[in-house]
C-alpha cells in the first residue's frame, strides 16, 4: 500500500462573524496516499475550500478557527506546530494552485523572480540558481520559449500560462502534497484539458498526492482515485470515483448527477434539479445540512447528523434513509436507472 | 416559411485607438463575417471559448452595438438600418438575459420596478394592471408575487437570474438572446433554470439565441448548434449531430476537451490536446483562422484560404455545414460514435 501522506480527522473550522457563528466546516475526514488524487466536490458554500485552507493552516484569524480535528502530515501533527515551522511545511511539504491565477501572481514582480524567491526561501540556493530553475520549471510546464518569458510580467501571460506558471512554482519545491483549488475553473476548455495534463505528468513524475477541488464531476470523474461528496461544512458521501458514480447513495449524490446535462447523452433526458437554495451556514439546520432540501426527508433528519454507514469497499455516507429503502428510491429516480443499469 | 432571424455575413470591427490624438491603429475582429439563421420556436446554441465574438454577435443581432457590415433581418424587418423609432418597436419582440445576475438588476430598484420597466417605457398598461403582470410574471419564473417589494441583494444568485428573465418575458418577445445565462450558477441552481427556459419555450413559443461555452449544457438546450471560433462560425449542425459526427478539428478537440462525469468513460477516451493559445482577434491569422493550431493543417490552402461555410454532402445535407478543407467524413452507414 501507498505511504500515507495526509490524515485529517473530525475537522471543524468556525468563522466568528458579527452575524453569528458559521459553521463552514464541520467534523470533516479525510485522508491521501502517495501517488493517489482525491476528489473533493461540492457547490459554493459547501466547505470545501476552508477544509484545504485549514490542511495549509491559511484560514483567516481572525475571524475564522479550526475549532477541533486533528490534521497529520507524515506522521506530524501540524495543528501543534509554530508559525514558523507551518511555513516550512507549506512550500515543501503541501503546496496550494488557485482558481484565479492573475489574483495569486503579484502583477509588478516578473514570474521568474515569482518562482525564484519560493526557491531560495525553502531550499536556500542562490539567486542564480534559482532563476535557472524556475526557467527550467517553465519549461517542465509547458511554456513556450522560457528562457524568454521567465523575464516576463503576469500581465504578458494569458491565463492558461498564468496556471501553469503557478504550477510551476507549486512544483519548484518538490512537494509531498498538490492542492488545487478549482485549478480550471477560469479558464476556456481547451486550455483546461491542457493543464489537466500538466497536473497528471507532474503527479506521475514526483509520485505526489494531489486534492482537486471543484464543482464540476466531469473533472473528478477524470482526475480522481477517490472522491468525496461535501454539502453544507459536511461530508455527506465518500468513497472510490466508480462506487460513488455508478452506486451512490446519498440524495444529494442523486441530485448533483441528476442536474447535470451530458454530453454523451443520445436522446435528450430532462434534468432533474434540486430544488430550492443551499443552507445559509449561519443558520444550518441541527441535523443533516440537506434536510430542507431533500425530497426524502423525514424527521430524524432535522435532529442530528447522521452515522456514517460504509456501503462498500471505502464508501461510506451519511444519511438517516434505511438501506433497503434507498436503494428502492433509488431505483425509480428516471435519470438514474439508465446509468446505473 | 422565412427564419424568424437571419444573419448574413455579419461583422463587428472595434477600432485600436492610440495616442493622445486617439488614432485608430488597428481593428479587433470581434465577429468576422457570421451567418446563421433561427426558426421560430427553435434554440440556435452558440459556443466557443472566450473572445471568440459569440456575446458580441449576440448585442450586434439586437442592435445594443452597431454593426460594421452585413444584414441582421427578423421577421422581415432589416434590424442593422431601421430608423430608431421601428427599432423602439422591434425590442418588444427581442430580448436579452445577461450572464451575471448581479450587475445586470439596479441594486437600487425594487423588483417590482425592473420587471415593470420594459412595460413603463413602452408605454404598455395602467400602473394597476402593470402591477398585475408582474405579479403574473414572478409566478411564472417560479417566484411569487410577495417577491416584487423586495430589493436585488436579498436573492440568491439563481433568484436573479429568474428576476432577470421576468424582466426580458415582460413585452411577450418572440426571440430572446439568452448570453450565458446558467453559466454563473450552482449545477443544482443551473438544472432548475435550464428547466424553467425549457418550459417557457414551450409555453410561451419562444425563440433562442442561447449563447454559453459550456458544451453540454449547449447541447442539452439547443435543436442545432453553431460553433465559433476567433470571430467566425467553422461549423453548424443538428445538435446530436455535432456531438457525433463533429467535422471540424476544432470542434472535435473542443468536444474532446470537456470531461463527461462519468470515470469509465473518462479512462477510456481519447483526447485531442490543442496547442497553444487562441491567437488575438487584432491579429487574426491569415487563410483559416484555426490553421496554427490545427492538427490537420496544410500549408496549402490552409494558411491561404479561409474556406467557406459549406455541407460536406452527407446524410445531413445543407443541415450540417463546416468551413475546413479537410473535415472528417463518415461512412454513411457508420452508426457509432467517433472516438472523442
Amino acid at each position: 500500500m501507498a505511504e500515507r501522506l495526509l490524515d485529517v480527522k473530525d475537522l471543524s473550522t468556525h468563522f466568528f462573524t458579527h452575524a453569528g457563528v458559521v459553521r463552514a466546516v464541520n467534523g470533516v475526514s479525510f485522508s491521501l496516499a502517495r501517488g493517489e488524487t482525491l476528489g473533493i466536490v461540492g457547490e459554493s458554500g459547501s466547505g470545501k475550500t476552508v477544509a484545504a485552507l485549514s490542511v495549509m493552516r491559511l484560514v483567516p484569524d481572525p475571524p475564522g478557527k479550526i475549532v477541533a480535528g486533528e490534521i497529520t502530515l507524515k506522521g506530524r501533527d501540524l495543528l501543534a506546530l509554530k508559525e514558523e515551522e507551518m511555513r516550512h511545511v507549506r512550500g515543501n511539504d503541501i503546496a496550494m494552485i488557485f482558481q484565479d491565477p492573475m489574483t495569486s501572481l503579484n502583477p509588478v514582480f516578473k514570474i521568474g523572480d515569482q518562482i525564484a524567491e519560493t526557491i531560495q526561501v525553502h531550499q536556500g540556493k542562490s539567486k542564480r540558481e534559482a532563476w535557472q530553475m524556475a526557467t527550467a520549471l517553465l519549461a517542465k510546464v509547458g511554456i513556450p520559449d522560457a528562457e524568454r518569458r521567465v523575464n516576463e510580467y503576469p500581465f504578458e501571460y494569458s491565463g492558461g500560462m498564468r496556471q501553469r506558471a503557478m504550477i510551476a512554482m507549486a512544483i519548484s519545491c518538490n512537494p509531498d502534497i498538490l492542492i488545487a483549488d478549482e485549478p480550471t475553473t477560469a479558464l476556456d476548455v481547451t486550455i483546461q484539458a491542457q493543464i489537466m495534463d500538466v497536473i497528471r505528468e507532474m503527479q506521475a513524475q514526483y509520485q505526489s498526492g494531489v486534492i482537486m477541488i471543484t464543482h464540476d464531476l466531469g473533472v473528478v470523474a477524470q482526475m480522481a482515485d477517490r472522491v468525496m461528496v461535501m454539502y453544507g461544512g459536511r461530508t455527506i458521501e465518500y468513497g472510490p470515483v466508480d462506487e460513488v458514480y455508478y452506486n451512490p447513495h446519498q440524495p444529494y449524490t442523486w441530485g448533483l448527477l441528476g442536474s447535470l446535462p451530458r454530453l454523451d447523452e443520445s436522446k435528450k433526458q430532462r434534468l432533474t434539479p434540486i430544488k430550492g437554495q443551499p443552507p445559509n451556514l449561519l443558520l444550518l439546520p441541527p441535523g443533516c445540512p440537506f434536510s430542507g432540501r431533500c425530497p426524502y426527508e423525514r424527521e430524524v433528519c432535522r435532529g442530528a447528523f447522521p452515522e456514517t454507514e460504509i456501503v462498500g469497499p471505502e464508501h461510506g455516507v451519511n444519511c438517516w434513509i434505511p438501506l433497503d429503502e434507498r436503494l428502492e428510491i433509488r431505483a425509480n429516480l428516471p435519470r438514474f436507472a439508465a446509468r446505473v443499469a | 416559411m422565412s427564419p424568424l432571424l437571419e444573419v448574413h455575413d455579419l461583422k463587428k470591427h472595434f477600432p485600436i485607438k492610440t495616442g493622445i490624438l486617439k488614432r485608430t491603429t488597428g481593428q479587433v475582429y470581434a465577429v468576422d463575417g457570421v451567418s446563421f439563421a433561427i426558426e421560430e420556436g427553435e434554440t440556435l446554441g452558440l459556443v466557443g471559448e472566450s473572445g471568440c465574438g459569440k456575446s458580441t454577435t449576440g448585442r450586434v443581432v439586437l442592435r445594443l452595438l452597431p454593426a460594421t457590415a452585413g444584414s441582421v433581418t427578423f421577421a422581415g424587418v432589416d434590424v442593422i438600418r431601421a430608423p430608431r423609432a421601428q427599432i423602439q418597436r422591434l425590442r418588444r419582440d427581442m430580448q436579452i438575459v445577461f450572464q451575471d445576475p448581479y450587475a445586470s438588476l439596479n441594486p437600487r430598484m425594487r423588483v417590482k420596478n425592473i420587471i415593470a420597466e420594459p412595460l413603463r417605457i413602452h408605454g404598455i398598461g395602467t400602473e394597476a394592471e402593470r402591477k398585475r403582470r408582474v405579479g403574473e410574471l414572478l409566478e411564472i419564473v417560479g417566484l411569487t408575487a410577495e417577491h416584487a417589494e423586495r430589493y436585488p441583494h436579498e436573492f440568491s444568485g439563481g433568484q436573479r437570474q429568474r428576476i432577470g428573465l421576468a424582466r426580458a418575458l415582460a413585452l411577450n418577445p418572440r426571440l430572446i438572446v439568452c448570453d450565458e445565462p446558467v453559466s454563473a450558477l450552482d449545477v443544482s441552481i443551473q438544472a432548475q433554470m435550464i428547466n424553467l427556459l425549457e418550459d417557457l419555450q414551450k409555453d410561451l413559443k419562444l425563440t433562442y439565441l442561447f449563447i454559453a461555452h459550456d458544451l453540454s449544457v449547449v447541447k442539452h438546450i439547443s435543436d442545432r448548434v453553431a460553433v465559433m471560433y476567433l470571430g467566425k462560425i467553422v461549423e453548424v449542425a443538428d445538435s446530436a449531430l455535432m456531438y457525433s459526427r463533429p467535422q471540424h478539428p476544432y470542434t472535435e478537440a473542443l468536444l474532446s476537451a470537456v470531461p463527461i462525469p462519468d470515470p469509465k468513460t473518462e479512462r477510456t477516451r481519447r483526447r485531442i490536446i490543442l496547442e497553444g493559445d487562441v491567437p488575438s482577434p487584432a491579429k487574426p491569422p491569415s487563410g483559416c483562422v484555426f490553421h496554427p493550431r490545427c492538427p490537420r493543417m496544410q500549408p496549402d490552402p490552409c494558411t491561404k484560404v479561409m474556406p467557406e461555410l459549406q455541407s460536406t454532402g452527407g446524410d445531413a445535407g445543407a443541415n450540417h455545414v463546416v468551413a475546413c478543407h479537410f473535415p472528417t467524413r463518415y461512412a454513411a452507414d457508420q452508426a457509432t460514435l467517433p472516438a472523442t
